[in-house]
């Protein structure tokens, strides 16, 4: 823990992106779902608004990506990004042990927040994966839907527009799994609740 | 006058060997083939160049690909047209419609034209202008191809399609030769679809405004606008509409059977809500359950060890 149990971990623009981002993610995957399932007996919302809402929502993510990309550029939240591939496996272990195992057992756990270390290396990773690798490709495949006479016709007599529908559907679905584990493991800790009020509030108790 | 038709048609094809289809049409093309022609005026005794009314150009490389190319111009044209110029009276030729030649010929029922004139009796076009709606408002007699039975390409048939109804529906003068009413804009009649223009690229208009009529390869029975499509569910999903009628052509299937998904749907459109495979489907079904029987594991585990 910090110095005095409190540590200021989440700046202003980063709970500013983080508000927009879940908020624009969360009606993505809303309305996503509701495009790919639709059918006359199967709808939550109708289907014009879905497609509405759903680039409205995209247009807001990407735009909320931009503030968080040129963020952790500038900023030196950008360092907690850094990949140490070194003694990786090992880390990574110890912190899913913790996880099934440790934590129930009451044992410490073995990457307490601190300053200088935001992330455990599970977090970590995670985190780096979702936002440099599943969130670009999603709105570059967006993107490209919104504006289908950049894609290539055709591949190997497939449509181009399809592959990217199709990569852009997948990668949606695997930021939604990460959605749910990301949600669910905020929730671990002193209590339950206190990681979510840490994102709102900007410091880690 | 059907009778009489079908009499040309059996002379057509008893001695469409002898007849030098080429060449009786050039007689005709060397005026009706440009938008100059030039005649030898013999009161002034000088050779003149005139311009020729664009809409009697005829097209003869279109032609040549048309379902008619081996006709000469005057198998359906009276054979005074040979002078120059034209007896007036010809202007009242009654010309033949495709049923005249068509109607009642084995050679042709898988085309239904039967069929097809019974239903196009029943479509807005006829209802709201009679007998002077022919069929060959669409299908130019000299151009016309058959083109969803053979072509291969989906947004080919589409372009095919569309070009008909966009050739009168776009073009005021054409509209007004049926309809004393203003034509309807077509931009502000579907500006509740989104992404129209990728739309009329990839679906026919008659997706929309007919009914799917199953035994018909197309149905050719517009419906008045009230009854258009306007649900986007129609075909925004897996049992889409489209499957029963743009994309049920076998020569579509035949070309889907080569491609590399087997999946007609996707070799040249994405169309949103349509495209189910079956294992990305359950896979995503199956990791989804994993993770939320985790997530509930590891509850009910931190429950009990509070
Ligand atoms: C010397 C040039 C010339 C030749 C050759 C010629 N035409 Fe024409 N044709 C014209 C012109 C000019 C018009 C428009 C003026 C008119 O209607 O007389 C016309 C008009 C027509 C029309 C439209 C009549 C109407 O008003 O609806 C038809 C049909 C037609 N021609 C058919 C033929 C056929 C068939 C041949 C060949 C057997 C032929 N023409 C040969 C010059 C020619
Ligand atoms: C299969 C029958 C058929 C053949 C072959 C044919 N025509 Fe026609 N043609 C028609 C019909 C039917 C019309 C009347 C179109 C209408 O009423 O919309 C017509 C109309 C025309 C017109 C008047 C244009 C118009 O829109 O009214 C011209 C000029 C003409 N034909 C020239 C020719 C020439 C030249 C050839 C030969 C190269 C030819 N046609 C071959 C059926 C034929
Ligand atoms: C004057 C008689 C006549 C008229 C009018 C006529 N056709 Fe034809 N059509 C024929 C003949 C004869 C053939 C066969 C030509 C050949 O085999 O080269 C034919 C061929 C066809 C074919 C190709 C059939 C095949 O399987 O190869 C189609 C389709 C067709 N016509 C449709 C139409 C339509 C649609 C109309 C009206 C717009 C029409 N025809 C008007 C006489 C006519
Ligand atoms: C409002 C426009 C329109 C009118 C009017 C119309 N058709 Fe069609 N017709 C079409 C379209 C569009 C197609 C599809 C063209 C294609 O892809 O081959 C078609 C296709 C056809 C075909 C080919 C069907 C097949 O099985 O391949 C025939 C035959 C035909 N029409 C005959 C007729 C006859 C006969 C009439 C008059 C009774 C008529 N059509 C009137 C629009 C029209
Ligand atoms: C996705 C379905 C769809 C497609 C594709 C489509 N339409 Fe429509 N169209 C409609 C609907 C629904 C209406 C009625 C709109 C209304 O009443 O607000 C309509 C209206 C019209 C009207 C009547 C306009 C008026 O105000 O009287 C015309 C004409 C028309 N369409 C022609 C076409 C043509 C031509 C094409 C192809 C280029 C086409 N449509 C393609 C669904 C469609
Ligand atoms: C030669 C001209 C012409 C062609 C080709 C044509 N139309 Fe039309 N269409 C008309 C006219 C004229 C009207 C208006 C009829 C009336 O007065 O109500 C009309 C009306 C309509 C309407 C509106 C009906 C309503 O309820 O107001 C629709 C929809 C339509 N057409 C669709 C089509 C489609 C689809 C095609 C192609 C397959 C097509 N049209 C081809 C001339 C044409
Ligand atoms: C007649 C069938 C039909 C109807 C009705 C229809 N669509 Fe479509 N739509 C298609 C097809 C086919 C495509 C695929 C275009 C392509 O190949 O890229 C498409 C594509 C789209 C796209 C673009 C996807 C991309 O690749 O960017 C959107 C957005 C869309 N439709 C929304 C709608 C909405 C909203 C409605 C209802 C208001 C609707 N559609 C009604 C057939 C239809
Ligand atoms: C799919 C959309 C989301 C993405 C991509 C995402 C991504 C992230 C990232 C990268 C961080 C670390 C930020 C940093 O400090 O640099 C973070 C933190 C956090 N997020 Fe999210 N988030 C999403 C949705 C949500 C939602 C919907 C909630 C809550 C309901 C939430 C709760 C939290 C909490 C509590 C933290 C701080 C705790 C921690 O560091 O893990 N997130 N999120």
């Amino acid at each position: 823990m910090g110095t005095e149990g409190r540590i200021y971990l989440y700046p202003k623009w980063l709970r500013a992106w983080h508000g927009l981002n879940a908020l624009g993610i969360i009606v993505l995957i809303f309305t996503g779902i509701n495009m790919q399932y639709a059918s006359p007996d199967f709808q939550l919302m109708r289907f014009d608004l879905a497609i509405r809402f759903h680039n409205i929502a995209g247009v807001l993510v990407a735009v909320s990506y931009l503030l968080f990309f040129i963020g952790n550029l500038v900023s030196s939240n950008g360092t907690f990004y850094q990949i140490k591939l070194k003694g990786l496996r090992n880390r990574l272990f110890l912190q899913i042990r913790y996880y099934a195992y440790g934590m129930f057992k009451k044992e410490e756990c073995p990457f307490p927040v601190s300053e200088k270390r935001k992330f455990n290396p599970l977090q970590k990773y995670s985190y780096i994966a979702v936002m440099y690798v599943f969130v670009p490709l999603v709105i570059i495949s967006g993107i490209a839907l919104l504006f289908p006479e950049l894609i290539i016709t055709e591949v190997y007599g497939v449509s181009g527009v399809f592959l990217t529908a199709l990569l852009h559907a997948s990668v949606g679905f695997l930021i939604s799994i990460f959605l749910i584990v990301h949600v669910y493991v905020a929730s671990v800790g002193k209590s339950p609740f206190k990681n979510y009020r840490s994102i709102i509030t900007g410091w880690h108790e | 006058m059907r009778t009489y038709y079908r009499n040309i048609v059996t002379a057509f094809l008893l001695f469409t060997g002898f007849s030098s289809t080429a060449e009786d049409q050039n007689q005709c093309l060397k005026c009706h083939g440009n938008h100059i022609y030039s005649i030898h005026n013999e009161w002034t005794e000088r050779t003149e160049k005139r311009l020729m009314n664009p809409y009697f150009v005829i097209d003869s490389v279109r032609m040549s690909a048309g379902v008619h190319q081996s006709f000469s111009c005057t198998d359906c044209h009276s054979t005074d047209y040979g002078t120059y110029p034209h007896n007036g009276e010809l202007k009242l030729e009654p010309m033949a419609g495709c049923l005249d030649c068509h109607g009642g010929d084995e050679k042709y029922a898988s085309y239904q034209f039967e069929k097809i004139e019974e239903e196009f009796g029943k479509s807005v076009h006829a209802q709201a202008c009679g007998d002077a709606f022919t069929c060959s408002k669409c299908h130019d007699q000299h151009y016309y191809q058959v083109t969803a039975r053979n072509s291969e390409s989906v947004t080919g048939i589409v372009r095919y399609s569309n070009e008909m109804c966009l050739s009168c529906h776009d073009n005021m003068q054409k509209y007004q030769l049926l309809s004393e009413g203003q034509k309807p804009e077509l931009v502000e009649a579907h500006s509740w679809l989104p992404n129209k223009n990728l739309h009329f690229e990839h679906v026919r208009c008659i997706e929309c405004h007919t009914e799917v009529v199953d035994s018909l390869m197309i149905s050719h029975n517009i419906m008045p606008k009230e009854n258009a499509v306007k649900r986007c569910v129609e075909c925004h999903t897996a049992d889409s509409r489209l499957k029963a009628s743009l994309y049920k052509y076998q020569n579509l299937q035949s070309r889907s059977e080569n491609g590399m998904m087997g999946n007609i749907l996707s070799n040249e459109s994405y169309v949103i809500g349509a495209y189910r495979n079956p294992l990305l489907n359950w896979g995503s079904i199956l990791i989804f359950c994993v993770v939320l029987l985790g997530v509930s594991v590891h509850i009910i585990f931190r429950i009990i060890k509070k």
